[in-house]
Protein backbone atom coordinates (compact mmCIF):
# COMPACT_ATOMS: atom_id res chain seq x y z
CA UNK A 1 0.00 0.00 0.00
CA UNK A 2 1.28 3.47 -0.96
CA UNK A 3 1.70 5.50 2.22
CA UNK A 4 2.00 9.31 0.75
CA UNK A 5 3.30 10.70 3.78
CA UNK A 6 6.44 8.89 3.17
CA UNK A 7 6.86 9.95 -0.94
CA UNK A 8 7.40 13.31 -0.53
CA UNK A 9 7.03 16.51 0.40
CA UNK A 10 3.79 17.11 -1.73
CA UNK A 11 0.29 17.03 0.76
CA UNK A 12 -2.06 14.60 -0.41
CA UNK A 13 -5.51 15.07 -0.48
CA UNK A 14 -8.23 11.89 -0.65
CA UNK A 15 -11.43 12.77 -1.92
CA UNK A 16 -14.26 10.65 -1.70
CA UNK A 17 -17.29 10.24 -4.31
CA UNK A 18 -16.73 12.05 -7.94
CA UNK A 19 -19.80 13.65 -8.76
CA UNK A 20 -19.88 17.10 -9.30
CA UNK A 21 -18.84 18.33 -5.93
CA UNK A 22 -15.94 15.52 -5.67
CA UNK A 23 -14.76 16.60 -9.43
CA UNK A 24 -14.88 20.39 -8.95
CA UNK A 25 -13.25 19.92 -5.48
CA UNK A 26 -10.16 17.67 -7.33
CA UNK A 27 -9.62 19.72 -10.24
CA UNK A 28 -9.57 22.66 -7.70
CA UNK A 29 -6.91 21.22 -5.35
CA UNK A 30 -4.67 19.88 -8.31
CA UNK A 31 -4.64 23.20 -10.06
CA UNK A 32 -3.30 25.07 -6.16
CA UNK A 33 -0.57 22.31 -6.15
CA UNK A 34 -1.46 19.00 -3.76
CA UNK A 35 -1.81 15.39 -4.75
CA UNK A 36 -5.49 14.10 -5.21
CA UNK A 37 -6.63 10.96 -5.56
CA UNK A 38 -10.04 10.77 -5.82
CA UNK A 39 -12.11 7.44 -4.85
CA UNK A 40 -15.39 6.38 -5.85
CA UNK A 41 -18.02 3.14 -6.14
CA UNK A 42 -18.27 3.71 -9.87
CA UNK A 43 -16.42 2.29 -12.91
CA UNK A 44 -16.78 5.73 -14.35
CA UNK A 45 -16.78 9.91 -13.14
CA UNK A 46 -19.99 12.13 -12.66
CA UNK A 47 -21.83 10.23 -10.02
CA UNK A 48 -25.27 10.32 -10.01
CA UNK A 49 -26.25 13.46 -12.18
CA UNK A 50 -23.85 12.67 -14.54
CA UNK A 51 -24.31 9.44 -14.74
CA UNK A 52 -23.88 8.27 -18.49
CA UNK A 53 -24.55 4.94 -20.67
CA UNK A 54 -21.96 2.14 -20.15
CA UNK A 55 -19.33 2.12 -22.38
CA UNK A 56 -20.27 -1.27 -23.70
CA UNK A 57 -23.21 0.30 -25.30
CA UNK A 58 -21.21 2.64 -27.51
CA UNK A 59 -23.88 5.52 -27.43
CA UNK A 60 -23.30 8.16 -29.60
CA UNK A 61 -25.96 10.71 -27.95
CA UNK A 62 -25.39 10.64 -24.37
CA UNK A 63 -26.19 13.87 -23.81
CA UNK A 64 -29.71 13.22 -25.01
CA UNK A 65 -30.18 12.18 -21.63
CA UNK A 66 -28.35 14.97 -19.74
CA UNK A 67 -28.86 18.83 -19.71
CA UNK A 68 -25.67 21.00 -18.41
CA UNK A 69 -23.60 18.90 -20.81
CA UNK A 70 -21.19 21.36 -21.19
CA UNK A 71 -20.11 21.88 -17.96
CA UNK A 72 -19.70 18.00 -17.74
CA UNK A 73 -17.10 18.17 -20.95
CA UNK A 74 -15.24 20.89 -18.86
CA UNK A 75 -15.13 18.61 -15.63
CA UNK A 76 -14.33 15.77 -17.38
CA UNK A 77 -11.82 17.66 -19.37
CA UNK A 78 -10.07 18.86 -16.47
CA UNK A 79 -9.88 15.60 -14.34
CA UNK A 80 -8.11 14.14 -17.46
CA UNK A 81 -5.96 16.65 -17.59
CA UNK A 82 -4.70 16.67 -14.27
CA UNK A 83 -4.90 12.15 -14.17
CA UNK A 84 -2.62 12.32 -17.07
CA UNK A 85 0.02 15.08 -15.40
CA UNK A 86 0.29 12.55 -12.58
CA UNK A 87 -1.64 15.16 -10.16
CA UNK A 88 -4.77 12.87 -9.92
CA UNK A 89 -5.54 9.66 -9.14
CA UNK A 90 -9.21 8.26 -10.13
CA UNK A 91 -9.73 5.06 -8.41
CA UNK A 92 -12.89 3.28 -9.27
CA UNK A 93 -15.01 0.49 -7.82
CA UNK A 94 -13.68 1.84 -4.57
CA UNK A 95 -16.73 1.90 -2.68
CA UNK A 96 -15.18 3.32 1.04
CA UNK A 97 -16.92 2.23 4.08
CA UNK A 98 -14.83 3.96 6.49
CA UNK A 99 -12.55 7.03 7.21
CA UNK A 100 -10.59 6.23 9.73
CA UNK A 101 -8.71 9.14 12.16
CA UNK A 102 -4.61 8.41 12.51
CA UNK A 103 -4.22 9.24 16.01
CA UNK A 104 -3.91 12.69 17.10
CA UNK A 105 -2.11 15.25 16.17
CA UNK A 106 -2.28 15.90 12.40
CA UNK A 107 -1.22 11.90 11.44
CA UNK A 108 -3.69 12.18 8.56
CA UNK A 109 -6.60 9.13 7.74
CA UNK A 110 -6.88 5.65 6.57
CA UNK A 111 -9.39 5.50 3.92
CA UNK A 112 -11.09 2.09 3.64
CA UNK A 113 -12.79 0.89 0.67
CA UNK A 114 -13.94 -2.55 -0.94
CA UNK A 115 -13.37 -3.28 -4.14
CA UNK A 116 -15.90 -3.77 -7.52
CA UNK A 117 -19.29 -4.60 -7.24
CA UNK A 118 -18.81 -7.81 -5.51
CA UNK A 119 -16.51 -5.64 -2.31
CA UNK A 120 -14.11 -9.15 -2.04
CA UNK A 121 -10.86 -7.21 -2.09
CA UNK A 122 -10.06 -4.80 -0.10
CA UNK A 123 -7.84 -1.08 -0.32
CA UNK A 124 -6.64 0.92 2.08
CA UNK A 125 -5.31 4.54 0.79
CA UNK A 126 -3.38 7.30 3.34
CA UNK A 127 -4.81 10.79 3.53
CA UNK A 128 -3.41 14.20 4.86
CA UNK A 129 -7.02 15.52 4.47
CA UNK A 130 -10.52 14.24 2.99
CA UNK A 131 -12.84 15.79 1.22
CA UNK A 132 -16.49 14.42 1.58
CA UNK A 133 -18.29 14.41 -1.61
CA UNK A 134 -20.33 11.15 -0.98
CA UNK A 135 -23.35 12.98 -2.41
CA UNK A 136 -27.00 11.95 -1.35
CA UNK A 137 -30.13 9.27 -1.88
CA UNK A 138 -33.61 9.54 -2.09
CA UNK A 139 -36.18 9.21 0.27
CA UNK A 140 -39.36 7.11 -1.05
CA UNK A 141 -42.21 7.15 2.20
CA UNK A 142 -44.31 3.99 2.17
CA UNK A 143 -47.42 3.55 0.34
CA UNK A 144 -49.70 0.10 0.26
CA UNK A 145 -48.44 -1.76 -2.66
CA UNK A 146 -44.99 0.06 -3.36
CA UNK A 147 -43.12 -2.99 -2.58
CA UNK A 148 -44.25 -4.60 -6.01
CA UNK A 149 -41.81 -4.94 -8.99
CA UNK A 150 -42.17 -2.15 -11.25
CA UNK A 151 -42.57 0.26 -8.38
CA UNK A 152 -38.84 2.17 -8.39
CA UNK A 153 -37.91 5.30 -7.13
CA UNK A 154 -38.02 7.77 -9.30
CA UNK A 155 -33.64 8.38 -9.33
CA UNK A 156 -33.35 4.94 -9.75
CA UNK A 157 -35.33 4.64 -13.13
CA UNK A 158 -33.49 7.91 -14.04
CA UNK A 159 -29.98 5.91 -13.10
CA UNK A 160 -31.29 3.02 -14.97
CA UNK A 161 -32.26 5.09 -17.92
CA UNK A 162 -29.01 7.01 -17.99
CA UNK A 163 -26.52 3.86 -17.16
CA UNK A 164 -28.14 1.39 -18.96
CA UNK A 165 -30.50 2.85 -21.48
CA UNK A 166 -33.22 0.22 -20.23
CA UNK A 167 -36.62 1.21 -18.57
CA UNK A 168 -38.95 -1.51 -16.93
CA UNK A 169 -42.00 -0.77 -19.14
CA UNK A 170 -44.46 1.34 -21.21
CA UNK A 171 -46.40 3.35 -19.71
CA UNK A 172 -45.11 5.05 -16.28
CA UNK A 173 -46.94 7.64 -13.84
CA UNK A 174 -43.90 9.42 -12.25
CA UNK A 175 -45.55 10.53 -8.76
CA UNK A 176 -44.30 11.99 -5.15
CA UNK A 177 -43.02 15.84 -4.88
CA UNK A 178 -39.68 17.28 -5.34
CA UNK A 179 -37.55 19.15 -8.22
CA UNK A 180 -36.36 15.49 -9.33
CA UNK A 181 -39.90 14.38 -10.57
CA UNK A 182 -40.06 16.57 -13.66
CA UNK A 183 -36.57 15.32 -15.58
CA UNK A 184 -37.28 12.10 -14.83
CA UNK A 185 -40.88 11.84 -16.57
CA UNK A 186 -39.17 14.27 -19.37
CA UNK A 187 -36.64 11.56 -19.70
CA UNK A 188 -38.62 8.90 -19.31
CA UNK A 189 -41.11 10.02 -22.43
CA UNK A 190 -38.16 11.09 -24.28
CA UNK A 191 -37.26 7.54 -24.06
CA UNK A 192 -40.59 6.14 -25.27
CA UNK A 193 -42.72 5.47 -22.26
CA UNK A 194 -45.99 6.55 -22.08
CA UNK A 195 -46.24 9.20 -18.73
CA UNK A 196 -49.75 8.53 -17.72
CA UNK A 197 -49.63 11.23 -15.11
CA UNK A 198 -47.32 13.00 -13.05
CA UNK A 199 -48.22 13.64 -9.87
CA UNK A 200 -47.12 16.13 -6.96
CA UNK A 201 -48.71 16.50 -4.00
CA UNK A 202 -47.01 20.42 -3.40
CA UNK A 203 -49.82 22.78 -3.83
CA UNK A 204 -48.49 25.03 -6.89
CA UNK A 205 -50.01 28.22 -5.01
CA UNK A 206 -46.63 27.54 -2.43
CA UNK A 207 -44.78 28.44 -5.68
CA UNK A 208 -46.77 31.69 -5.81
CA UNK A 209 -46.08 32.30 -1.66
CA UNK A 210 -41.47 31.37 -3.06
CA UNK A 211 -42.40 33.69 -6.07
CA UNK A 212 -39.24 36.27 -4.81
CA UNK A 213 -36.69 33.71 -4.23
CA UNK A 214 -37.64 31.64 -6.94
CA UNK A 215 -37.22 34.19 -9.35
CA UNK A 216 -33.93 35.11 -8.02
CA UNK A 217 -32.63 32.34 -9.99
CA UNK A 218 -34.63 32.58 -13.34
CA UNK A 219 -32.32 30.12 -14.86
CA UNK A 220 -33.78 27.19 -12.94
CA UNK A 221 -37.18 28.35 -13.25
CA UNK A 222 -37.12 28.32 -17.17
CA UNK A 223 -35.36 24.33 -16.67
CA UNK A 224 -38.41 23.75 -14.87
CA UNK A 225 -40.62 25.45 -17.29
CA UNK A 226 -39.21 23.90 -19.84
CA UNK A 227 -38.90 20.35 -18.38
CA UNK A 228 -43.02 20.96 -17.91
CA UNK A 229 -43.55 22.04 -21.26
CA UNK A 230 -41.76 19.18 -22.62
CA UNK A 231 -43.81 16.90 -20.79
CA UNK A 232 -47.10 18.76 -21.52
CA UNK A 233 -46.02 17.99 -25.35
CA UNK A 234 -46.09 13.93 -24.93
CA UNK A 235 -49.41 14.56 -23.76
CA UNK A 236 -49.11 13.84 -19.81
CA UNK A 237 -51.50 14.58 -17.49
CA UNK A 238 -50.26 16.78 -14.65
CA UNK A 239 -51.63 16.08 -11.36
CA UNK A 240 -50.45 19.03 -8.73
CA UNK A 241 -51.85 18.34 -5.34
CA UNK A 242 -52.61 14.85 -5.87
CA UNK A 243 -50.76 11.41 -4.16
CA UNK A 244 -50.56 8.08 -4.56
CA UNK A 245 -52.58 6.13 -2.46
CA UNK A 246 -52.14 2.54 -3.28
CA UNK A 247 -50.36 0.42 -5.81
CA UNK A 248 -51.70 -2.57 -7.20
CA UNK A 249 -50.82 -5.85 -8.51
CA UNK A 250 -49.77 -9.16 -7.79
CA UNK A 251 -46.51 -10.04 -9.04
CA UNK A 252 -45.82 -7.13 -10.52
CA UNK A 253 -47.43 -3.62 -10.62
CA UNK A 254 -50.35 -3.60 -13.03
CA UNK A 255 -51.85 -0.20 -11.93
CA UNK A 256 -52.02 2.80 -9.41
CA UNK A 257 -54.69 4.56 -7.41
CA UNK A 258 -54.22 8.38 -7.19
CA UNK A 259 -56.22 10.79 -5.37
CA UNK A 260 -56.28 14.49 -4.48
CA UNK A 261 -55.50 16.04 -1.69
CA UNK A 262 -57.43 18.89 0.31
CA UNK A 263 -56.49 22.45 2.07
CA UNK A 264 -54.98 20.28 5.13
CA UNK A 265 -52.84 17.67 3.20
CA UNK A 266 -55.38 14.86 3.00
CA UNK A 267 -56.87 12.58 0.85
CA UNK A 268 -59.68 14.08 -0.23
CA UNK A 269 -62.55 11.27 -0.03
CA UNK A 270 -64.06 10.61 -3.27
CA UNK A 271 -61.51 11.79 -5.21
CA UNK A 272 -59.87 8.55 -6.04
CA UNK A 273 -59.17 7.22 -9.32
CA UNK A 274 -57.58 4.16 -10.85
CA UNK A 275 -54.68 4.81 -13.62
CA UNK A 276 -53.53 1.64 -15.41
CA UNK A 277 -49.28 1.61 -15.80
CA UNK A 278 -46.77 -1.15 -15.77
CA UNK A 279 -43.90 1.72 -14.07
CA UNK A 280 -44.58 4.04 -11.08
CA UNK A 281 -41.23 5.97 -10.31
CA UNK A 282 -41.92 7.92 -7.12
CA UNK A 283 -39.34 9.94 -4.54
CA UNK A 284 -40.61 12.17 -2.09
CA UNK A 285 -36.81 14.49 -2.08
CA UNK A 286 -33.68 13.39 -1.68
CA UNK A 287 -31.28 12.63 2.15
CA UNK A 288 -27.76 13.44 2.53
CA UNK A 289 -24.82 10.56 2.69
CA UNK A 290 -23.60 11.51 5.96
CA UNK A 291 -22.17 8.20 7.35
CA UNK A 292 -18.33 8.72 6.62
CA UNK A 293 -18.55 12.32 8.61
CA UNK A 294 -20.57 10.83 11.44
CA UNK A 295 -18.21 8.24 12.28
CA UNK A 296 -15.00 10.82 11.91
CA UNK A 297 -17.45 12.64 14.57
CA UNK A 298 -18.42 15.66 12.17
CA UNK A 299 -21.49 17.59 13.51
CA UNK A 300 -24.11 17.16 11.95
CA UNK A 301 -26.67 20.03 11.35
CA UNK A 302 -30.01 18.21 10.99
CA UNK A 303 -29.30 15.33 8.20
CA UNK A 304 -26.73 16.97 6.56
CA UNK A 305 -22.66 17.70 7.77
CA UNK A 306 -22.27 20.86 8.80
CA UNK A 307 -19.52 23.07 6.80
CA UNK A 308 -18.33 26.76 7.25
CA UNK A 309 -17.66 29.38 4.73
CA UNK A 310 -14.18 27.33 3.63
CA UNK A 311 -16.51 23.78 3.95
CA UNK A 312 -14.41 22.54 6.40
CA UNK A 313 -15.98 20.28 9.05
CA UNK A 314 -15.70 20.59 12.63
CA UNK A 315 -12.97 18.27 12.55
CA UNK A 316 -9.25 19.30 11.75
CA UNK A 317 -8.56 18.02 8.41
CA UNK A 318 -11.85 17.29 7.39
CA UNK A 319 -13.78 19.13 4.37
CA UNK A 320 -17.26 18.24 3.09
CA UNK A 321 -18.93 20.19 -0.26
CA UNK A 322 -22.41 19.10 -2.44
CA UNK A 323 -25.56 17.20 -1.14
CA UNK A 324 -24.01 15.51 1.90
CA UNK A 325 -23.73 19.21 3.11
CA UNK A 326 -27.51 19.81 2.23
CA UNK A 327 -29.36 18.85 -0.77
CA UNK A 328 -29.01 21.74 -3.48
CA UNK A 329 -28.84 20.41 -6.69
CA UNK A 330 -25.37 19.65 -9.21
CA UNK A 331 -24.29 23.65 -9.71
CA UNK A 332 -24.60 24.16 -5.87
CA UNK A 333 -22.31 21.10 -5.35
CA UNK A 334 -19.85 22.22 -8.22
CA UNK A 335 -19.62 25.92 -6.53
CA UNK A 336 -18.99 24.33 -3.28
CA UNK A 337 -16.47 21.58 -4.56
CA UNK A 338 -14.78 23.94 -5.73
CA UNK A 339 -14.40 26.32 -2.52
CA UNK A 340 -13.75 22.58 -0.63
CA UNK A 341 -10.88 21.94 -2.93
CA UNK A 342 -8.86 25.50 -2.95
CA UNK A 343 -9.57 25.21 0.93
CA UNK A 344 -7.96 22.21 1.31
CA UNK A 345 -5.10 22.78 -1.00
CA UNK A 346 -4.46 26.03 0.34
CA UNK A 347 -4.53 24.40 4.82
CA UNK A 348 -2.64 21.56 3.45
CA UNK A 349 0.22 23.68 1.62
CA UNK A 350 0.74 25.89 5.19
CA UNK A 351 -1.19 28.81 4.30
CA UNK A 352 -3.93 30.67 4.80
CA UNK A 353 -6.39 30.49 1.56
CA UNK A 354 -7.77 33.96 0.10
CA UNK A 355 -11.60 33.93 0.20
CA UNK A 356 -11.34 36.28 -3.04
CA UNK A 357 -9.97 33.65 -5.11
CA UNK A 358 -13.45 31.87 -4.89
CA UNK A 359 -15.57 34.89 -4.55
CA UNK A 360 -17.69 34.14 -7.85
CA UNK A 361 -18.28 30.54 -6.88
CA UNK A 362 -19.12 31.67 -3.51
CA UNK A 363 -21.63 33.91 -4.62
CA UNK A 364 -23.05 31.28 -6.79
CA UNK A 365 -23.31 29.23 -3.38
CA UNK A 366 -25.40 31.93 -1.12
CA UNK A 367 -27.26 31.99 -4.03
CA UNK A 368 -28.39 28.71 -4.49
CA UNK A 369 -28.63 27.60 -1.17
CA UNK A 370 -31.67 30.78 -0.77
CA UNK A 371 -32.81 28.82 -3.67
CA UNK A 372 -32.92 25.30 -2.50
CA UNK A 373 -34.57 26.57 0.65
CA UNK A 374 -37.26 28.13 -1.11
CA UNK A 375 -37.79 25.12 -2.86
CA UNK A 376 -38.02 23.04 0.29
CA UNK A 377 -40.70 25.00 1.58
CA UNK A 378 -42.54 24.66 -1.31
CA UNK A 379 -42.16 20.68 -2.09
CA UNK A 380 -43.25 18.76 0.65
CA UNK A 381 -44.82 15.33 0.84
CA UNK A 382 -48.39 15.28 2.19
CA UNK A 383 -48.57 16.43 5.59
CA UNK A 384 -50.78 13.22 6.57
CA UNK A 385 -49.06 10.53 4.67
CA UNK A 386 -48.51 8.29 7.62
CA UNK A 387 -52.08 8.20 7.47
CA UNK A 388 -52.07 6.51 3.87
CA UNK A 389 -49.66 3.49 5.92
CA UNK A 390 -52.49 0.70 6.47
CA UNK A 391 -51.49 -1.87 9.55
CA UNK A 392 -50.25 -4.01 6.52
CA UNK A 393 -47.95 -2.19 4.38
CA UNK A 394 -44.98 -3.24 4.71
CA UNK A 395 -42.77 -0.18 5.91
CA UNK A 396 -38.95 -1.92 6.71
CA UNK A 397 -38.55 -3.77 3.09
CA UNK A 398 -35.10 -5.41 4.18
CA UNK A 399 -36.73 -7.23 7.03
CA UNK A 400 -40.49 -7.11 6.40
CA UNK A 401 -42.33 -5.00 9.44
CA UNK A 402 -45.47 -3.85 8.42
CA UNK A 403 -46.59 -0.31 9.78
CA UNK A 404 -48.89 -2.23 12.13
CA UNK A 405 -46.10 -3.84 13.71
CA UNK A 406 -44.44 -0.43 14.06
CA UNK A 407 -47.38 1.47 15.52
CA UNK A 408 -47.86 -1.39 18.06
CA UNK A 409 -44.27 -0.56 19.11
CA UNK A 410 -44.70 3.09 19.39
CA UNK A 411 -48.32 2.69 21.20
CA UNK A 412 -48.35 -0.25 22.95
CA UNK A 413 -45.14 -1.00 24.05
CA UNK A 414 -43.66 2.80 24.27
CA UNK A 415 -41.00 3.09 21.45
CA UNK A 416 -40.04 6.77 21.32
CA UNK A 417 -37.60 7.34 18.80
CA UNK A 418 -36.66 4.95 15.77
CA UNK A 419 -33.78 3.23 17.47
CA UNK A 420 -36.40 2.18 20.18
CA UNK A 421 -38.50 0.76 17.43
CA UNK A 422 -35.72 -1.05 15.57
CA UNK A 423 -34.86 -3.21 18.40
CA UNK A 424 -38.46 -3.69 19.41
CA UNK A 425 -39.89 -4.45 15.43
CA UNK A 426 -36.04 -5.09 13.59
CA UNK A 427 -37.41 -2.24 11.25
CA UNK A 428 -34.16 -0.48 9.83
CA UNK A 429 -32.30 -3.59 11.10
CA UNK A 430 -31.21 -5.04 7.51
CA UNK A 431 -29.23 -4.89 4.74
CA UNK A 432 -29.98 -1.33 4.04
CA UNK A 433 -29.50 -0.07 7.44
CA UNK A 434 -32.77 1.95 7.59
CA UNK A 435 -31.82 4.02 4.41
CA UNK A 436 -35.07 3.18 2.99
CA UNK A 437 -37.15 3.15 5.84
CA UNK A 438 -35.72 5.59 8.38
CA UNK A 439 -37.92 8.35 7.34
CA UNK A 440 -41.05 6.34 7.31
CA UNK A 441 -40.31 4.95 11.03
CA UNK A 442 -39.69 8.21 12.26
CA UNK A 443 -42.81 9.94 10.90
CA UNK A 444 -44.93 7.02 13.01
CA UNK A 445 -42.89 7.14 15.74
CA UNK A 446 -43.91 10.96 15.61
CA UNK A 447 -40.12 12.13 15.95
CA UNK A 448 -37.74 13.98 13.07
CA UNK A 449 -35.45 12.02 11.06
CA UNK A 450 -32.08 11.85 12.95
CA UNK A 451 -29.41 10.15 11.13
CA UNK A 452 -29.00 6.89 12.23
CA UNK A 453 -25.44 6.30 13.89
CA UNK A 454 -23.61 3.63 11.20
CA UNK A 455 -20.31 2.77 12.30
CA UNK A 456 -19.49 1.74 8.54
CA UNK A 457 -21.12 3.15 5.32
CA UNK A 458 -21.87 0.24 3.95
CA UNK A 459 -22.06 -4.12 4.88
CA UNK A 460 -18.50 -5.18 5.55
CA UNK A 461 -17.29 -8.66 4.64
CA UNK A 462 -16.31 -9.95 8.63
CA UNK A 463 -12.72 -11.36 7.14
CA UNK A 464 -12.26 -7.80 5.58
CA UNK A 465 -13.08 -5.84 8.78
CA UNK A 466 -10.70 -8.30 10.69
CA UNK A 467 -7.96 -7.46 8.63
CA UNK A 468 -8.38 -3.73 8.83
CA UNK A 469 -5.75 -1.55 9.70
CA UNK A 470 -3.07 -4.75 9.72
CA UNK A 471 -1.45 -2.64 6.98
CA UNK A 472 -0.79 -0.38 9.74
CA UNK A 473 1.28 -2.73 11.93
CA UNK A 474 3.43 -3.91 9.17
CA UNK B 1 -42.37 4.39 -30.85
CA UNK B 2 -38.82 5.70 -29.61
CA UNK B 3 -36.65 3.37 -27.50
CA UNK B 4 -33.90 4.71 -25.03
CA UNK B 5 -30.77 2.93 -27.46
CA UNK B 6 -32.40 5.13 -30.12
CA UNK B 7 -32.33 8.34 -28.00
CA UNK B 8 -28.65 7.95 -27.23
CA UNK B 9 -27.89 6.88 -30.42
CA UNK B 10 -26.22 3.50 -29.01
CA UNK B 11 -24.23 1.38 -31.34
CA UNK B 12 -23.30 -1.61 -29.25
CA UNK B 13 -21.64 -4.28 -29.81
CA UNK B 14 -22.94 -7.70 -30.56
CA UNK B 15 -25.13 -8.89 -27.68
CA UNK B 16 -23.65 -12.47 -25.58
CA UNK B 17 -25.25 -14.91 -24.06
CA UNK B 18 -26.31 -15.58 -20.27
CA UNK B 19 -28.86 -17.61 -18.59
CA UNK B 20 -31.63 -16.88 -16.18
CA UNK B 21 -32.06 -20.14 -14.19
CA UNK B 22 -32.98 -22.21 -16.95
CA UNK B 23 -33.66 -20.08 -20.32
CA UNK B 24 -31.53 -17.95 -22.35
CA UNK B 25 -31.00 -14.13 -22.43
CA UNK B 26 -29.58 -11.80 -24.95
CA UNK B 27 -27.54 -9.36 -22.96
CA UNK B 28 -25.90 -5.89 -24.71
CA UNK B 29 -22.30 -5.34 -23.69
CA UNK B 30 -22.50 -3.03 -20.82
CA UNK B 31 -24.94 -3.93 -19.12
CA UNK B 32 -25.79 -4.90 -15.64
CA UNK B 33 -27.80 -8.25 -14.55
CA UNK B 34 -31.15 -5.70 -13.72
CA UNK B 35 -30.54 -4.06 -17.00
CA UNK B 36 -30.33 -7.23 -18.80
CA UNK B 37 -33.45 -8.59 -16.79
CA UNK B 38 -35.41 -5.45 -17.40
CA UNK B 39 -34.30 -5.41 -21.03
CA UNK B 40 -35.85 -9.06 -21.32
CA UNK B 41 -38.93 -8.13 -20.03
CA UNK B 42 -38.04 -9.73 -16.26
CA UNK B 43 -38.89 -6.94 -13.14
CA UNK B 44 -38.35 -9.25 -10.26
CA UNK B 45 -35.81 -12.37 -9.45
CA UNK B 46 -36.16 -12.41 -5.25
CA UNK B 47 -38.53 -13.38 -3.16
CA UNK B 48 -38.39 -11.80 0.60
CA UNK B 49 -37.30 -14.24 3.52
CA UNK B 50 -40.59 -13.88 5.34
CA UNK B 51 -43.49 -13.15 2.91
CA UNK B 52 -41.84 -15.09 -0.23
CA UNK B 53 -43.46 -11.41 -1.99
CA UNK B 54 -41.92 -11.00 -5.42
CA UNK B 55 -38.44 -7.93 -5.52
CA UNK B 56 -36.65 -6.44 -8.31
CA UNK B 57 -35.01 -3.10 -8.66
CA UNK B 58 -36.36 -0.38 -6.21
CA UNK B 59 -33.79 2.39 -5.69
CA UNK B 60 -31.16 1.53 -8.76
CA UNK B 61 -28.00 2.66 -7.35
CA UNK B 62 -26.48 0.04 -4.77
CA UNK B 63 -28.42 1.44 -1.45
CA UNK B 64 -31.48 -0.33 -0.89
CA UNK B 65 -30.19 -4.21 -1.47
CA UNK B 66 -34.12 -5.15 -2.40
CA UNK B 67 -32.36 -6.20 -6.52
CA UNK B 68 -30.65 -9.06 -4.77
CA UNK B 69 -29.66 -11.86 -6.65
CA UNK B 70 -26.99 -14.97 -7.57
CA UNK B 71 -24.79 -14.69 -10.17
CA UNK B 72 -22.51 -17.74 -10.91
CA UNK B 73 -23.18 -19.38 -7.35
CA UNK B 74 -22.82 -16.35 -5.56
CA UNK B 75 -26.33 -15.14 -3.83
CA UNK B 76 -27.51 -12.07 -2.68
CA UNK B 77 -25.50 -9.53 -5.41
CA UNK B 78 -26.84 -5.73 -6.34
CA UNK B 79 -28.02 -6.80 -9.60
CA UNK B 80 -28.22 -2.87 -10.18
CA UNK B 81 -24.12 -3.21 -9.54
CA UNK B 82 -22.78 -6.12 -11.08
CA UNK B 83 -22.19 -6.18 -14.90
CA UNK B 84 -22.85 -8.98 -16.70
CA UNK B 85 -20.15 -11.13 -18.87
CA UNK B 86 -20.89 -13.98 -21.29
CA UNK B 87 -21.84 -17.30 -20.42
CA UNK B 88 -23.05 -15.96 -16.72
CA UNK B 89 -25.46 -17.63 -15.15
CA UNK B 90 -28.31 -15.40 -13.31
CA UNK B 91 -30.39 -17.35 -10.87
CA UNK B 92 -33.47 -15.91 -9.08
CA UNK B 93 -32.60 -16.33 -5.43
CA UNK B 94 -35.36 -16.85 -2.60
CA UNK B 95 -34.94 -16.25 1.07
CA UNK B 96 -31.90 -15.39 2.45
CA UNK B 97 -30.26 -16.83 -0.92
CA UNK B 98 -28.33 -19.56 1.05
CA UNK B 99 -30.07 -23.46 1.45
CA UNK B 100 -31.42 -23.03 4.68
Amino acid sequence: MTDPNRSGAVPHLVVIGAGPAGLAASVAAAACGVRVTLVDSAGEAGGQFYRRPAPGLRARRPQALHHQWRTWERLKDGLDRYVRAGCVRHLTEHHVWCVERRGEPDRGFTVHALLGPEQEGAAEVRADAVLLATGGYEKVLPFPGWTLPGVVSAGGAQAMLKGALVVSGRTAVVAGTGPLLLPVATGLAAAGVEIAALVESADPKAFVRQSRALAAQPGKVAEGAGYAARLLRHRARLLARHTIVEAHGTERLEAVTVAALDASGRVRPGSERRVPCDTLAVGHGMLPHTDLADTLGCRLDGPAVHVDDEQRTDVPGVWAAGETTGIGGSALSLAEGHIAGCSAAARLRGTEPDPGAWAAAARVRARLRAFSAALDSVYAPPVHWTEQVTDDTVVCRCEEVTGGAIREAVAELGAGDPRTVKLLTRAGMGWCQGRMCGPAVAGLAGCELAPSRRPFARPVPLGILARAGEMDHQ
Amino acid sequence: MRTPLELADAQPGPAFTVTLDDREIEVLPGRTVAAALWAAGVTSWRSTRGQGRPRGVFCGIGICFDCLVTVNDRPNQRACLVPLRPGDAIRTQEGTGHDD
